[in-house]
């Protein structure tokens, strides 16, 4: 079998899966379900390593193929393909593995749903339409893998469609997006409209001749290629939660647990950064969106690791931690540093699919119990999850040793940060220094809170124990009274293993590919850098202090939260307890969701109410058919009250009738 | 004084005129509308057969006859509405004889 049709099944195999189980689940049954679509998983995962094996060590070369023709209208062309290159080689694998393991775990967690079929069905649908999205050879299918992707996040936040939260949850995810993919979709026009074409093949190498055109408005030219990246930008910002659309992921980890850690952790979000990382050859000729770009990553960073600060429930802490690496991702490819933004997205789908498993594994220990607050001395009960927790808040919070080594996060955030500087001091990008303070003061509130995220759940006073046995048991074993924290079954601790691999090794083994000696042969032609940005290989050659200065700032944060958790136990409590402003802005979330609601949703509500109840129940009903029905019932019953019911007023009526026709006929026919 | 045509076509008319307004001044009895019915029919006939003599022609007193039977058939059926009237409502006065009121 040739690689071509091995990618070919290896993309199909999740729809296969997602239609088998989702068609006919209820009648082959939960353990079939199961069993079809984590196969094909796996099957789909085995064919992606196969394929990024033999890129990054058997010298193959890039490729599409090409299966069927999408749309085809005049000179709009699009075809349903598979592109094979470093970029999607990598998500392949990035995807495919999360997604298998997620599969796997969630034999474990959701072995108590009554509606499992339909969940794995979700699962793989989402899979497929997120290996569409990353193998699209054109801008229509990389909008259908978006779109897709959007749909299954949202069925998987809503599944537990009983609960209001989770279907409100649902629908903020999915408005909030509808905004991203508008900026998207006129993206996607407005480049089509320049380059009259939406295949990335024909138009990479078009991109420089355009470069530097635009039109006069308001006494300043405005760059046609920026306003493309912008608005395709605005895109990324809404898959990929960040600052002003973000507001939906917190919310999203209203769904089941694995499907935080595939779709709203490792995958779907990271979407909008491989979509930045994959338009290279745009944004290099794009400064000024460029630089919003690294501006928007910068402040995200920074804004979300301060909400993560003040967090109580596990999964929001990790939710905050994710938008906040996204931010990181999105800086390092603003600055000019795509190859540390993927490496980064690569790492991080290792860490933080571990972070959100091992949180899910608390929370299946604990009996579906959130709040940090009420959890506390875990270990104990649960020591492999504490391990393996350990060890993706090792990785997450990049702790290494410069020039030696360290766990995957080290060599990737290090890199942006590096890449950061360099690019300030190159002076490629004003946005530099800016993202390169921000990376390192983030890195160290990232070490605060993720570090807080253990400490509390795993070494705190135990809480629960105190606490009245009043929770709602989960399935079978419907113990009510004092809580029994319990230890995974294995089905769910063996993802976490591997994952956990994942998270110490994914960054020595493939930095020399990402982002080292190898880096120009890996990346090939996927990622385009201009002859002027040199900050990847700049990187590598900036000064001691900034080499150092994320691992100082990661071990005061560490220190910090151990001191604050720790050392002074309940400290921690008692600051909470005591509040202040500060506290409260950042448990609040900086009250966007208040300031979102007071003005857009108001004012969506308002407008909405406008043109309901004028323009539709005045107007159109007034006017239309309530109005006809009113005008016809006052005159009806201004009539009805000629008919008497008198046969002497009928008789005189019909006698003035007669006489009238009468005089009338003599008058003129004159008889 | 002889009594030509315009005597016969004076008391037709006059009849003619008293059967109407019996019918739309009356308020009160339906027998009254029948009986007033019954002068405008007769207001006819008197012109028919006046016409008939005046203009020898026997076709006239024929429709005078046909008039008669018809007005004997419509006070027979007319009564029996009456009757059937009164039974249902147990009175015949005209102005409770309003259901058509719109």
């Amino acid at each position: 079998m040739n690689i071509e049709t091995l990618v070919t099944l290896g993309v199909f195999a999740p729809l296969l899966g997602a239609a088998i189980a989702g068609l006919t689940g209820r009648r082959i049954g939960d353990l079939a379900s199961q069993t079809i679509t984590t196969g094909l998983l796996f099957a789909s995962c085995a064919v992606a390593w196969i394929v990024f094996y033999q890129h990054t060590w058997g010298h193959m070369a890039s490729f599409t193929v090409e299966l069927l023709p999408f749309i085809n209208v005049g000179d709009f062309q699009s075809n349903w393909s598979i592109r094979i290159d470093a970029l999607s080689a990598t998500m392949l694998v990035v995807v495919t593995t999360v997604s298998s393991l997620v599969h796997l775990y969630s034999w474990g967690y959701m072995a108590e749903d009554p509606d499992r079929p339909r969940f794995f069905a979700y699962l793989s649908l989402f899979t497929f339409a997120m290996l569409a999205l990353v193998t699209a050879a054109d801008f229509m299918q990389l909008f259908f893998g978006w779109e897709g992707v959007g749909l299954a996040s949202y069925l998987l936040i809503g599944f537990w469609y009983k609960k209001p939260s989770a279907n409100a949850a649902a629908i903020k995810a999915f408005v909030v997006n509808r905004v991203g993919d508008f900026g998207f979709a006129l993206g996607i026009m407005t480049v089509f409209w320049m380059f009259g074409t939406v295949q990335f093949a024909e138009l990479f190498p078009m991109i420089e001749s355009k470069a530097g055109t635009g039109w006069m408005f308001a006494g300043h030219v405005w760059s046609a290629l920026d306003l493309a990246a912008f608005l395709l930008f605005i895109g990324a910002m809404g898959k990929s939660a960040q600052f002003f659309l973000h507001t939906w992921l917190p919310d999203a980890m209203e769904g089941p647990t694995p499907v935080s850690a595939l779709i709203h952790a490792a995958t779907m979000v990271t979407a909008g950064v491989y979509m930045v990382c994959l338009l290279s050859p745009l944004f290099e000729y794009a400064p000024i969106a460029a630089d919003f770009v690294a501006l928007i990553g910068a402040v995200t960073a920074m804004f979300a690791a301060t909400v993560g600060l003040a967090q109580n429930d596990i999964k929001r802490v990790i939710a905050y931690s994710t938008c906040s690496q996204l931010g990181y991702m999105f800086f390092a490819a603003g600055v000019g540093a795509y190859e540390a933004a993927m490496f980064h997205l690569f790492t991080h789908a290792f860490f933080k699919a571990l972070l959100f498993l091992g949180a899910g594994s608390v929370i299946h220990g604990m009996h579906h119990e959130q709040d940090m607050r009420k959890m506390g001395g875990l270990w104990k009960y649960l020591p492999i999850t504490y391990g393996v927790m350990t060890i993706g808040t090792i990785a997450i919070t990049g702790l290494g040793i410069p020039g030696i080594g360290g766990f995957s996060g080290f060599y990737s955030k290090d890199s942006i940060i590096e890449s950061a500087f360099a690019s300030a001091a190159s002076g490629h990008s004003p946005m530099g220094l800016f993202a390169f303070f921000v990376g390192i003061i983030a890195a160290g509130l990232t070490a605060y809170y993720s570090w807080r995220l253990i400490f509390m759940t795993f070494l705190d006073k135990p809480v629960w124990k105190d606490a009245h046995g009043d929770d709602h048991a989960h399935g079978d074993d419907h113990h009510h009274g004092p809580l029994h924290p319990h230890e995974s079954p294995w089905v769910m601790l063996v993802p976490l293993l591997i994952l956990s691999v994942g998270a110490i090794a994914a960054g020595f083994v493939f930095a020399p590919y990402f982002i080292g000696h190898h880096e120009a042969a890996f990346w090939g032609a996927a990622i385009f850098t201009a002859p002027d940005n040199h900050v990847l290989h700049e990187s590598h050659e900036v000064p001691t202090w900034v080499k150092w200065s994320p691992l100082i700032l990661t071990l005061i944060g560490t220190f910090v939260a151990y001191w604050v958790y720790v050392v002074k136990e309940g400290m921690a409590r008692r600051m909470a307890e005591r509040g202040g402003v500060i506290y409260a802005f950042l448990y609040n979330k900086w009250y966007f969701d208040e300031l979102y609601n007071a003005t857009f949703v108001r004012g969506s509500k308002a407008l909405g109410d406008l043109f309901w109840k004028v323009g539709d129940v005045k107007i159109i009903d007034g006017c239309g058919p309530n109005g006809m029905a009113f005008l016809s019932r006052v005159l009806a019953s201004r009539l009805s009250r000629l008919q008497s019911g008198y046969v002497y007023h009928y008789a005189f009526v019909m006698l003035l009738g007669v006489a009238g026709f009468l005089a009338f006929a003599l008058y003129a026919w004159g008889a | 004084m002889d009594i030509t045509l315009q005597h016969y076509l004076a008391v037709g008319a006059m009849l003619f005129t008293i059967g109407v307004f019996g019918i739309f001044v009356n308020r009160k009895n339906v027998i009254i509308i029948l009986m007033s019915v019954e002068l405008i029919l007769l207001a006819v006939n008197i012109n028919f057969v006046a016409f008939s003599t005046y203009l020898n022609d026997v076709a006239g007193q024929v429709m005078a006859m046909f008039i008669l039977t018809v007005a004997a058939a419509e006070a027979a059926v007319g009564l029996a509405v009456l009757v059937t009237f009164f039974r249902n409502r147990g009175d015949i006065a005209v102005d409770d004889a309003s259901v058509m009121k719109g």
